[in-house]
């Protein structure tokens, strides 16, 4: 867990270079500070259960394990990328380690999340889904309407709030008439425990618990885990509504010195270790950062590919007029 | 041949699916013990339980999302929103959810899901009363399709359930009650993304779908008693992907197209419809396309009012004898 931290801390400053030297475009939301959650959630289930992130997502796609190189290249918007470049920064996923990817509508994943677990349900399989948003999520209606369906049906969904205390630019006093989310889950008989954010082994340990319980056929649990992003909400966030005190004070439970601290005090490690481990993974992310950079670009012939799984040649060609050409073949 | 309602068409189609994929489930607001708010889903629950057909909160948004997870998630799901006029809460879900992913994650699954929706009126008001088939059709990763026949609604319906892609699939509520021959063979499809010629002709074609292709039937009928005129009618069936060339042949040889539709005028779907007919056939045309549309103005309540803007085979018949 300490060393996927580590991974997603260097993975994001490495992003936020790329990003200054304009390699990375659009949007980038980075997860320095927060990157316990995903850590701690994602090592407490089995790697079959499955993953749906929000926009923040680079976080969820190490945690689980997606290749580095590949979330970088996504990053660059090169063919090798994740997603071989369509999806970018906010929709990195890897169906085939079940993370089912970084949702960018704020909340729009939280009854698909519950579709998933009901389809586990139907077949009777002993899987869960870890929903992951954010405190803003939770003024949206969507939010609600997925919570009702997953207790109404009882669905092995764990729903984890990640409450950072702004939603984007606004305060929780701005946007929420409680500060702890899990007061929401309340109305729908969803049992419901926070935990410190800021600490792998307390998002660890309610996740862990949360899951059991889904697994057992008890219905869907709520974690809040409190925490807070180091960084603005994107690039281009001039933080001008959050003090520079607050953030100092959230710097200084920094999850990865933290769990680092509590490994070597009980002999689990050394701190040579650790910064080993520091060292390795900085050479991995340069490797990554040179694989994006390397990278070929999508093929430009390539850009209507995918566009349905069972393309109908009779679809409208995008440019062309068929009487200047033959309209077969500009499908998919 | 059977002689079955549309609405019976509809159910038949589900039914056969359900009983042959196990995969496949419905859900929906009042399908269950009310039966659908049309009747379409009445009699299901009982012969597949409750695990299969799904009785939802009254949560456009969610059901939509609910059902592209549960598609993600291996299932066959069909989610049926009472009236496209609802299905505007569940836009974000078709077009950004829905639509999106297959694209968006390069390939890695597609979202196998039918919308089961309704256009239509009936003195139902403003907010009841509307038709959005253009919007969705505009919408790349979205298949779009409108049966005007029994035969069609199941056969396009069966289709729709076994696509990967998702569908939006709109019924006519005005159609429900009409009956017309379905093939009696169980599982037979009608394939996505072509058109039908109904009725064959050498002096226009008139274009529809859904309820406007009966209109169109009936104009040209009218046009060839009173006017001698030969009209070569068109179901286009699906309007996402569109069947161009069928179009395009039929322009080919009556050079005179009237576009029938019952959206509004403008950003209707007919206005997308006649700029890509005129790319592809304007040396083929005698005349500029026509269009029966309905006005921009909301549907009243008021019978009398409603009856003046609801487009009808009155209009088509106008807009042909006007090109003469």
């Amino acid at each position: 867990m300490y060393r996927k931290m580590v991974q997603i801390r260097h993975f994001e400053d490495h992003a936020a270079e790329a990003y200054a030297q304009a390699k990375v475009g659009g949007f980038l939301h980075l997860y320095i500070g927060e990157e316990a959650v995903a850590v701690g959630a994602i090592a407490a289930v089995r790697e079959d259960d499955h993953i749906l992130g929000h926009y923040r997502d680079h976080g969820y796609a190490l945690a689980r394990g997606c290749d580095v190189k590949a979330c970088m290249a996504e990053l660059f918007g090169r063919e090798t990328g994740l997603c071989h470049g369509r999806g970018g920064s906010m929709h990195l996923a890897d169906a085939s380690r079940h993370y089912w990817g970084g949702y960018a509508i704020v909340g729009s994943h939280i009854p698909i999340g519950a579709g998933m677990a009901y389809a586990m349900q139907y077949r009777e399989e002993p899987l869960v889904v870890l929903d992951f948003f954010g405190d803003g999520a939770t003024g949206n209606g969507i939010f609600h309407e997925g919570l009702n369906m997953a207790a109404l049906w009882n669905l092995p969904v764990v729903f984890i709030c990640e409450n950072n205390l702004y939603g984007m630019g606004a305060t929780l006093a701005e946007e929420s008439p409680v500060s702890d989310m899990m007061i929401k889950a309340e109305g729908y008989t969803m049992p419901a425990v926070q935990c410190d954010g800021m600490d792998v082994l307390s998002v660890y340990g309610a996740v862990q618990q949360a899951a059991e319980h889904c697994r057992s056929g008890k219905g869907p649990f709520f974690v809040e885990a409190m925490t807070y992003r180091f960084r603005g909400h994107s690039m281009a966030d001039p933080e001008l509504y959050r003090d520079k005190e607050e953030v100092r004070r959230w710097r200084e439970l920094d999850p990865i010195p933290r769990f680092g601290d509590f490994l070597v005090q009980h002999r689990i490690t050394s701190p040579q270790e650790l910064a080993e481990v520091n060292e390795e993974v900085e050479a991995e992310m340069l490797e990554a950062v040179r694989f994006a950079d390397d990278s070929p670009w999508p093929d430009p012939d390539s850009v209507d590919r995918w566009i349905y799984a069972k393309p109908i040649n009779s679809e409208a060609p995008e440019e062309v007029p068929s009487r200047a050409g033959n309209p077969a073949g500009a499908a998919t | 041949m059977a002689e079955l309602t549309y609405r019976e068409a509809v159910r038949s189609a589900m039914r056969e699916e359900m009983r042959s994929d196990p995969r496949v489930i419905l859900m929906g607001e009042s399908i269950t013990g009310y039966g659908g708010s049309y009747a379409v889903t009445k009699g299901l629950v009982e012969e597949f339980g409750p695990k299969r057909v799904m009785e939802t909160p009254i949560a456009e948004a969610g059901i939509v999302g609910f059902a592209v997870g549960a598609a993600m998630g291996g299932l066959r799901p069909v989610a049926e929103l009472m009236t496209v006029n609802f299905a505007l809460l569940a836009l974000d879900q078709i077009v950004n959810s829905a639509a999106k992913f297959h694209y968006m994650f390069g390939g890695q699954w597609s979202v196998p899901l039918v919308v089961r929706t309704v256009s239509g009126f009936g003195q139902l008001g403003p907010t009841h009363s509307q038709t959005f088939e253009g919007w969705f059709a505009s919408v790349p990763g979205l298949k779009v399709v409108m049966p005007a026949t029994p035969a069609d609604a199941k056969g396009l319906l069966l289709a729709a359930i076994r696509d990967p892609d998702p569908v939006i699939f709109i019924e006519h509520s005005l159609l429900y009650s009409t009956k017309g021959e379905v093939p009696e063979q169980e599982g037979l499809e009608v394939p996505i993304g072509r058109a039908a010629v109904v009725r064959e002709g050498t002096d226009v074609t008139l274009v529809g779908y859904s309820r406007m292709l009966l209109q169109a039937l009936h104009a040209a009928e009218v046009l060839e008693r009173e006017d001698g005129v030969s009209c070569e009618v068109i179901d286009l069936r699906t309007l996402r992907p569109l069947d161009y060339p069928t179009v395009v042949e039929s322009v080919g040889h009556t050079h005179r197209v009237v576009l029938c539709g019952e959206d509004w005028r403008t950003g209707g779907f007919g206005g997308n419809l006649l700029s890509e007919i005129q790319d592809r056939s304007f040396d083929d045309l005698d005349a500029p396309i026509a269009r029966v549309a309905m006005r921009d103005i909301p549907l009243p309540y008021s019978r009398k009012l409603e009856q003046q803007l609801i487009p009808a085979s009155q209009q088509i018949v106008d807009a042909v004898r006007r090109m003469s």
